[in-house]
């Protein structure tokens, strides 16, 4: 075990940390604003990705081709929440888990009959080497994109929320929608763009993990419940929440994916480390979130009082 | 039969109920009023067990029951009915009663035997049927019931758990006049029975029935006394009473 | 009472019929569907009649399966033994499972529910010793009294079983302890209030419905001779929930009836092509899913109560 692979392995952490909170930001706030569970916010996530494939393809560009995404992404999460997704704001969380659900399934196959069930969005070949980061520590440049990525998305998610108007009725309305409403906001107004803008981010991540990951259909139900832990780690309703939750989610999984197979070769015969390693492994992010709700069940950071 | 000894609740940081002192003898019907927001919902939740009190202790008939949880304060004969009604609202009166008589009286998790056979179930909820003045709606959806037969129905299942003691939430909250006067004779049928701790800010029903009365205000007791006393003393008209007391 | 029986006869002649026919394949398509509807009576249980939105119901028919795959695989052939077992070790997954997540509340018992069901999921797939990810195939079915191995004879044990937990359920509903299931579903806070300790009746509910999700599991696995992960995945949980809606939340038939809608439409969908469907989209039928989203979209915004409860108002309206 050197230095240089928990180097590594932490910077793996912290480049999916960033991008799953980016997913669970989205997530959060609709939950904790219109009090609704979306299963299909990994959806947003797939078409983020295959339209980024399509865009990249279009343009020779894969700048071109993210960026044209995000908006493309919104503009669709937009539409399917103006149409259909705000008829279930007033029902029950059952009601809302098998309509979305149900959406999945719609999403996934009207995916492949365009695209088929996968696509390709091969990394940008100026980025597909390694970059040393110290003598000695070469990391892939391309994650370090990411990296930047996610914390400028961060930054700027932070300066909209806290500092801008719309972002503090964002906020009032995560805390008490009924008060939000009092205060003559144009809530629908305000949730569509809530709506939006969380199908701009998972676009982002989309986009940004499919060179790594494959762009395939069914990407979205694998992450999304990954999405769920952390918000329900971080705190419903709250980004800051998000945030931590996706850090520790990312670097606690990436880690224990890394680390807990070797640590078990050292205790035990190959036989068994082998077998009892990689499950163990990717048991442990189910093991934080249980301790975390031990200790706090309303998640670390929950917005609702 | 009722003691609370400093109970103290906190939420965020608002003192519900400030280091309260209340005790509550047996047999007795003991009235609890006060402004609005004075914490009267906050004692009962943390008298009945839906709330743990954050200092201080609850102790009923010599027990100490501050960390039992609420059904097992329930089996030892401790009942409330709610404010805001909650009852079963899909079932029928005589169902919601025999779920309450069910509860106190053996186990339920018996798994074969269809309930309809069990008619001493029945006939304890069609007694208490009585008590509470709905015969004829016995077997009407307790959705469909008026608001002062459902606030009825309220207090019936709170009875029904054969309480040796019950916490009644403003039984007469959101009745008219014709309403209030029989909720007051359904509480003078059972004082009998029962003893009575009776939050509410119907004035006429206080005085008519409390052999004492506690004044709260701001999360404190701020007196304890019979009706007549509590009527002149000045503390208390001064942070509650004004007008409001009746002739 | 009546109606049950004219089903059950109808079930009971149809294997018959199917022979006359020479259409064995509905035999054994049909002995699919009854599993299935035992899974989503299990499942009906706890969502249905019990308010628990358990996303991770999938686990326990994953557990019963592998636990009944794992033994035949390893020698121990009797379904005497094979199915006991899957039944009791999907109790007991159920009785963790239950105690830590029915502490939560809401969405956080869906969100835990579903995680604990993924986390079974990686954890079946990484044992490498029984497949992993590419499953466990077995040789041949378990062995009973009867042979299973004959198409009709594992109709007729399947179609016991299932009428057999119909039957169950039914008296379950009726004693104290339904009675119970049903007010906490409907109102929680006042049945604690009126004494009961709401936490271990949901429990034992819990472990009743992943103890029959376990049977449903083996049965599926003995059935089909192979088993592999994605039974585990929580969107086979979703597809339960489908059926459960689909048939009638909280109806006695709704998961037979469910089952037998969803897996009798993908069946239409993809052995039965329309033509002037296929002039227009040629791969169609490759889409079953899509028809199932937008009948399950369609039930959920205009027919909450699903097809039973539609029956039943329909022969409210008519009284």
């Amino acid at each position: 075990m050197s230095w240089i692979l928990i180097a590594e392995q932490s910077l793996n952490g912290l480049q999916f940390g960033l991008m799953l909170f980016l997913l669970a930001a989205g997530l959060t706030l609709v939950f904790g604003i219109m009090d609704m569970i979306n299963l299909a916010h990994g959806s947003l996530y797939m078409l983020g990705a295959f339209l980024a494939s399509t865009f990249v393809q279009l343009t020779g560009s894969f700048t071109a081709g993210v960026l044209l995404a995000i908006p493309a992404t919104a503009l669709l999460g937009m539409v399917l929440e103006i149409s259909l997704l705000r008829t279930l704001y007033e029902r029950d969380h059952l009601s809302q888990v098998l309509a979305t659900f149900a959406l999945i399934l719609i999403i996934n196959e009207l995916t492949r009959l365009v695209w088929g069930s996968d696509a390709a969005l091969p990394m940008p070949g100026a980025l597909s080497g390694p970059v040393d980061l110290l003598p000695g520590l070469p990391y892939p440049a391309y994650r370090l994109v990411i990296i930047a990525v996610g914390l400028a998305v961060a930054v700027l998610l932070y300066f909209l929320v806290t500092k801008t108007r719309v972002g503090m009725l964002v906020r009032a309305g995560a805390s008490n929608r009924e008060m939000a409403l009092a205060m003559g906001v144009n809530i629908r107004l305000l949730f569509t763009l809530v709506f939006g803008a969380g199908a701009a981010l998972c676009a982002v991540a989309g986009a940004m993990l499919a060179p790594l990951l494959a762009v395939q259909v069914g990407m979205g139900e694998n992450i999304l419940i990954l999405a769920f832990v952390v918000i329900v780690i971080g705190g419903i309703g709250s980004v800051r929440g998000a945030l931590v939750g996706a850090l520790l989610v990312g670097v606690v999984d990436t880690i224990g994916r890394a680390f807990l197979p070797i640590v078990f070769g050292l205790f035990f015969q190959p036989r068994v480390a082998s077998a009892a390693g990689p499950a163990i492994a990717s048991v442990t992010i189910y093991l934080l979130m249980a301790v975390v709700l031990y200790f706090k069940p309303q998640g670390l950071f929950p917005a609702r009082g | 039969m009722l003691r609370l000894e400093s109970v103290s609740k906190r939420f965020g940081g608002v003192a519900a109920t400030d280091r309260v002192s209340l005790e509550v003898a047996a047999g007795e019907v003991h009235a609890l009023i006060g402004p609005n927001g004075a914490g009267k919902t906050t004692l009962v939740g943390l008298i009945s067990g839906a709330l743990r009190a954050d200092s201080g202790n609850v102790r009923f008939m010599d027990s100490d029951i501050s960390s039992l949880p609420q059904h097992d304060r329930v089996r030892s004969g401790l009942a409330r009915s709610y404010q805001i009604t909650s009852i079963f609202r899909k079932l029928s009166v005589l169902d919601n009663l025999a779920l309450a008589v069910q509860a106190r009286s053996g186990s339920s998790f018996s798994f074969w035997r269809p309930l309809e056979k069990e008619t001493g179930l029945f006939e304890a909820a069609s007694s208490i049927l009585g008590e509470i003045g709905l015969q004829e709606k016995k077997n009407h959806l307790a959705a469909t019931l008026a608001h002062g037969e459902q606030r009825a129905l309220e207090v019936g299942l709170a009875l029904a758990t054969q309480p040796k003691l019950v916490l009644l939430d403003e039984p007469m909250a959101g009745m008219g006049p014709e309403e209030s006067r029989h909720m007051i004779e359904l509480i003078e049928r059972i004082r009998a029975g029962v003893t009575v701790l009776l939050v509410e800010h119907d004035m006429d029903a206080v005085f008519r029935l409390a052999d004492r009365i506690s004044v709260m205000v701001d999360g404190r007791v701020i007196a304890t006394d019979s009706p007549e006393k509590i009527r002149l003393n000045p503390e208390v008209r001064r942070a509650y009473l004004g007008d409001e007391v009746p002739a | 009472m009546k109606k049950s029986i004219f089903l059950l006869a109808i079930f009971g002649l149809f294997p018959l019929a199917m022979q006359w026919a020479d259409q064995l394949f509905y035999v054994s398509f049909a002995t699919r569907v009854m599993i299935y509807a035992i899974a989503a009576t299990s499942l009906n249980l706890v969502l249905g009649y019990g308010g628990m939105i358990s996303f991770g119901h999938a686990a326990f028919v994953g557990t019963g399966a592998y636990v009944g795959s794992i033994l035949v695989a390893e020698g121990v052939t009797s379904a005497l033994i094979g199915w006991p077992a899957a039944i009791a070790v999907s109790a007991l997954a159920a009785g963790i499972i239950g105690a830590i997540s029915l502490r939560t509340r809401g969405v956080y018992f869906i969100m835990i529910t579903l995680a604990f069901a993924q986390m079974m999921f990686y954890l079946v797939n990484s044992m490498k010793a029984y497949g992993g990810d590419e499953g466990l195939t077995l040789r041949q079915r378990p062995s009973l009294i009867v042979d299973l191995g004959d198409e009709v004879t594992f109709y007729y044990v399947v179609l016991s079983i299932l009428a057999l937990t119909i039957f169950l359920l039914y008296r379950l509903m009726k004693s104290r302890f339904g009675r119970v299931v049903i007010a906490i579903r409907e109102n929680e806070a006042r049945a604690e209030a009126i004494g009961f300790p709401v936490f271990r009746y949901k429990l034992a509910c819990f472990v009743i419905a992943g103890a029959a999700a376990g049977l449903a599991g083996a049965l599926l696995a003995s059935h089909g001779k192979y088993v592999n992960p994605n039974v585990l995945h929580w969107v086979q949980s979703g597809t339960l929930m489908i059926m459960v809606i689909l048939g009638g939340v909280g109806h006695l038939w709704g998961g037979a009836l469910g089952a037998a809608m969803l897996l009798g439409l993908e069946h239409l969908i993809s052995d039965y092509p329309i033509g002037w469907l296929a002039q227009l989209a040629p791969n169609y039928q490759q889409h079953a899913n899509l028809g199932v989203g937008l009948v399950m979209l369609a039930l959920v915004l205009f027919a909450p109560q699903g097809i039973a409860g539609l029956l039943e108002r329909r022969k409210h309206a008519a009284a």
